[in-house]
């Protein structure tokens, strides 16, 4: 499981960013507090990852500030909720950029050329798989399989489907998230 | 409305039946599953509806919105379906331009519209007249019902299997029907369910669990999203029954976060569920409570593993634990746990409907039933297909999928994802069974179906695997985590034609070594694309060492571009380059400079005169 994430530089939760946005303090606050927690440390852990996938739903990423926050409330160790963020791909401790573009990597899309595609987005935005553009505008990822497998090479940027890509037509698709 | 009891289903569902008897005549289902939406079916829908809107027609015309008609390859598609005449129609790539022409036709094909044939029938209800090659009894209402209306479900006969078992049957005759019917999880073990089920029923705990596995991992296999996308309720109804047959109250969904879609539609489908009675407390009266929850996964292939599904949903990081004890006995909270894939659970109603008897009349003695797989790769019509076990490869690829792209030839079909392998020409004529699979290295899977042709390397796909498993593996144990690290450095050297034999020779002993000692199913199966590959296309591999030679011109290290006389110096190429290594003067043949060439291949493609070649 591959992870790119600072770990603890400066005192923990430093960053802040829980409490610079209060509002989406808040609806974390309420979204835990409508859990059915209890005093059993076990069965409260099986709560984590529905937190962490709301928390991400609004934060956008999993800041230190915000993985204690939901440490606490859940009454678990930071360490533990860390642990679960790391092995699991979808969580990202870093912000992605506005424009999410995703590859689909899944064997249909590959077969028809998907590293071809990747290589092209790479070239142009001059990051790599899984970094954000300085400007904080694009971040490329990989997927695996969005099911639309017909369109292959598929790649998507945000919610939308691109299909039939080829490595000519990617500026197109650069330019066309402005 | 609350369901009260199973009588009061069987008269509600004859009334909404004869309900929808008496209203339009004519009705035109539109594939709405992820595929068709992304192919940009909702204009097409819009203009139908506009157009019946503006004929006055809305008393001859019901447009439907269903899910997946797994027919991926002419999105968007809808059938028209007539029931004066009894006609269906099935039209592809249809444009909102054309709803004028289709709305005009009703019952009758319409003129300029691309007509498709429809290759299945639903053995539940229909004969087989027409020799149609697929059937369809896990996707029988995938495409035919509106998905979000539980009365369609009500007509389609839903929760009657439910309302049998709990009213009919005791637990014990309810997994002896599962038992006696043959069916086998279809998640990729092929374990018999009945099996699996009795071993959870045998527990005296009282707190037990039934957990419904739709993680669906395998990268290019889609069968779990489109029934939960277009049948959620069958998968509710099934897992009620499994509840009552082990004895759990308590049922869990493990979906991949990736599947929106699905997972809003399986949560309204719950909402209804429970508002009727179907799930709760006292299901229709009968004093038997079970209620569903769902979970979601964060992007780990590995959580598709039982035990470390189980982990997941108990928040921890996903990785296996060793077997036994298995979840049967110990599994959710310690506690005994069935854990059975989607379609597997999408094959109880049915069974519970028609009986075992019915069920073994289809597929072969030893696999009865049906299979459902994503067809996809270099194949005409990529789609979703469901055919009887036993089907051949040849019928699926050749026949429903209509042979390959371009007319190309077939060099080989991955079935298995990660955990299988790649089947060549002479394997197209056997008869797919769980056996015969993996007798030739491969295996079931879950469904995944990737059709490859003479310019896939297949050294370069066991190593598009491997760098799956890589990026998959928990790193748990050693051999799956520095293993699979290893061979894939080794794959690489041979994809760079710096391999040697004795490369090929470790390939093969490590590759033993691993399927022998890792932890849990995603190592001890990650050798197998490359051991698979190897026995098959053993001579692609040494050409790859022996003489530096990719036969289908893939592996990087191995090509390089040309531009040959046929060259007209029209400068497209130039233009495209990626990195500026053409040069040439206008009408003059053209120049690679081969130092700074990066080897992307977009002038080959392009080049509309044939005049870059590749070595
Ligand atoms: C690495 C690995 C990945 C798996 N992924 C899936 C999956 O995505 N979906 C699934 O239903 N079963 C998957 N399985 C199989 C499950 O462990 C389990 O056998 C299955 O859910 C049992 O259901 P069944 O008997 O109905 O097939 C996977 C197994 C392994 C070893
Ligand atoms: S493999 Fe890319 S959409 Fe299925």
């Amino acid at each position: 499981m591959k992870k790119s994430g600072a770990c603890l530089k400066g005192p923990i939760g430093s960053d802040n960013l829980i409490n610079q946005q209060p509002e989406k303090r808040k609806a974390l606050a309420e979204f835990i507090g409508g859990l059915p927690i209890g005093d059993d440390r076990e069965r409260n852990r099986g709560y984590l990852i529905e937190c962490l996938h709301k928390a991400q739903e609004l934060f956008g990423y999993l800041p230190e500030s915000v993985q204690l926050f939901v440490a606490d409330h859940l009454r678990l160790h930071l360490s533990e909720v860390y642990g679960v963020i790391s092995f699991y791909s979808y969580f990202t401790t870093v912000p992605t950029g506005k424009y999410r573009i995703n590859v689909c990597m899944g064997t249909a899309c590959f077969v028809r050329g998907a590293d071809r595609i990747l290589e092209e987005l790479k070239r142009h935005l001059g990051i790599d798989e899984g970094e954000t553009s300085e400007n904080g505008k694009f971040s490329i990822g990989g997927l695996r399989c969005v099911g639309a497998c017909s369109l292959a090479p598929v790649v998507m940027v945000n919610d939308k489907v691109y299909g039939n890509v080829a490595p000519g037509k990617v500026l197109d698709i650069i330019n066309d998230c402005e | 409305m609350k369901i009260e009891n199973a009588k009061q289903l069987k008269s509600h569902a004859l009334e909404l039946g004869m309900r929808q008897a008496k209203g339009p005549r004519t009705r035109i289902l539109v594939s709405m599953g992820t595929c068709g939406i992304a192919a940009n079916t909702h204009p097409v829908l819009t203009a139908l509806r506009e157009e019946i809107g503006k004929r006055d027609l809305q008393d001859v015309f019901e447009v439907v919105e269903t899910g997946c008609m797994g027919l991926c390859h002419s999105e968007p598609s809808i059938e028209v379906v007539d029931r004066v005449e009894g006609t269906t129609t099935l039209y592809g790539n249809v444009t909102a331009g054309q709803a004028a022409a289709i709305v005009e036709a009703g019952a009758y094909e319409a003129a300029g519209v691309e007509i498709l044939d429809r290759t299945w029938y639903c053995p539940e209800g229909e004969e087989n007249q027409a020799g149609a090659r697929q059937a369809r009894v896990v996707l029988r209402n995938s495409g035919r019902i509106d998905p979000e209306n539980l009365e369609a479900c009500l007509i389609a006969g839903g929760y009657q299997g439910l309302a049998r078992a709990l009213t009919e049957m005791k637990p014990a005759q309810v997994i002896e029907e599962i038992a006696e019917s043959g069916l086998r999880g279809r998640g990729g073990g092929g374990f018999p369910t009945g099996l699996k089920w009795g071993f959870a029923a045998a527990q005296s705990s009282t707190e037990k669990y039934v957990i419904c596995n739709a993680d669906e991992g395998d990268p290019g296999a889609f069968m779990d999203r489109a029934v939960l996308e277009g049948d959620p309720h069958c998968v509710l109804e099934a897992m009620a029954i499994a509840g009552y047959a082990v004895g759990a109250q308590s049922g869990v969904i493990y979906i991949r976060a990736e599947y929106p879609l699905a997972i809003r539609r399986l949560r309204m489908a719950i909402e209804q569920a429970r508002a009727s009675g179907f799930l709760g407390a006292d299901i229709l009266g009968t004093g038997f409570g079970f209620d569903i929850q769902i979970k979601y996964g964060a992007g780990a292939f590995v959580c598709g593993e039982e035990t470390a599904l189980i982990h997941s949903i108990e928040g921890t990081r996903g990785e296996p634990t060793f077997k036994p004890p298995f979840p049967a006995v110990s599994g959710l909270w310690k506690k005994p746990t069935v854990v059975n894939n989607v379609e597997t659970f999408a094959n109880v109603p049915a069974i519970l409907r028609k009986g075992a008897g019915w069920f073994k009349t289809i597929g072969t003695p030893e696999c009865p039933g049906t299979k459902v797989f994503a067809l996809a790769g270099k194949v005409k019509k990529v789609g979703l297909v469901e055919v009887p076990m036993g089907t051949t490869l040849r019928e699926i690829i050749f026949g429903v999928g209509g042979g390959i792209r371009e007319d190309r030839q077939f060099k080989a079909v991955q079935t298995g994802g990660p955990s299988g392998g790649c089947l060549k020409d002479d394997n197209l004529d056997t008869p797919i069974t769980y056996e015969s699979l993996r007798a030739l290295g491969s295996m079931m899977g879950s469904g995944g179906m990737i059709v490859m042709d003479v310019d896939d390397c297949m050294v370069n796909v066991a190593k598009f695997f491997l760098d799956f498993t890589l990026d998959e593996s928990c790193g748990k144990c050693t051999p799956c985590r520095i293993g699979n690290k290893r061979l894939h450095e080794m794959l690489e050297q041979v994809c760079a034609g710096r391999g040697s034999h004795e490369t090929l020779a470790k390939l093969k002993n490590l590759s033993h070594t691993i399927r022998d000692t890792a932890l849990c199913g995603l190592g001890q199966t990650s050798p197998n694309p490359v051991l698979s590959t190897m026995i098959q296309f053993e001579d692609e591999y040494v050409e790859h060492i022996e003489q530096g030679k990719c036969r289908a011109g893939v592996c990087r290290h191995l090509i390089s571009y040309a531009i040959n006389d046929d060259c007209v110096g029209c400068t497209l190429c130039a233009r495209n380059c990626p990195v500026d290594c053409i040069s040439g003067e206008r009408r003059q043949k053209h120049h690679i400079d081969q130092d700074k060439c990066i080897k992307c291949g977009v002038c080959h493609d392009l080049c509309k005169f044939h005049a870059i070649d590749k070595n």
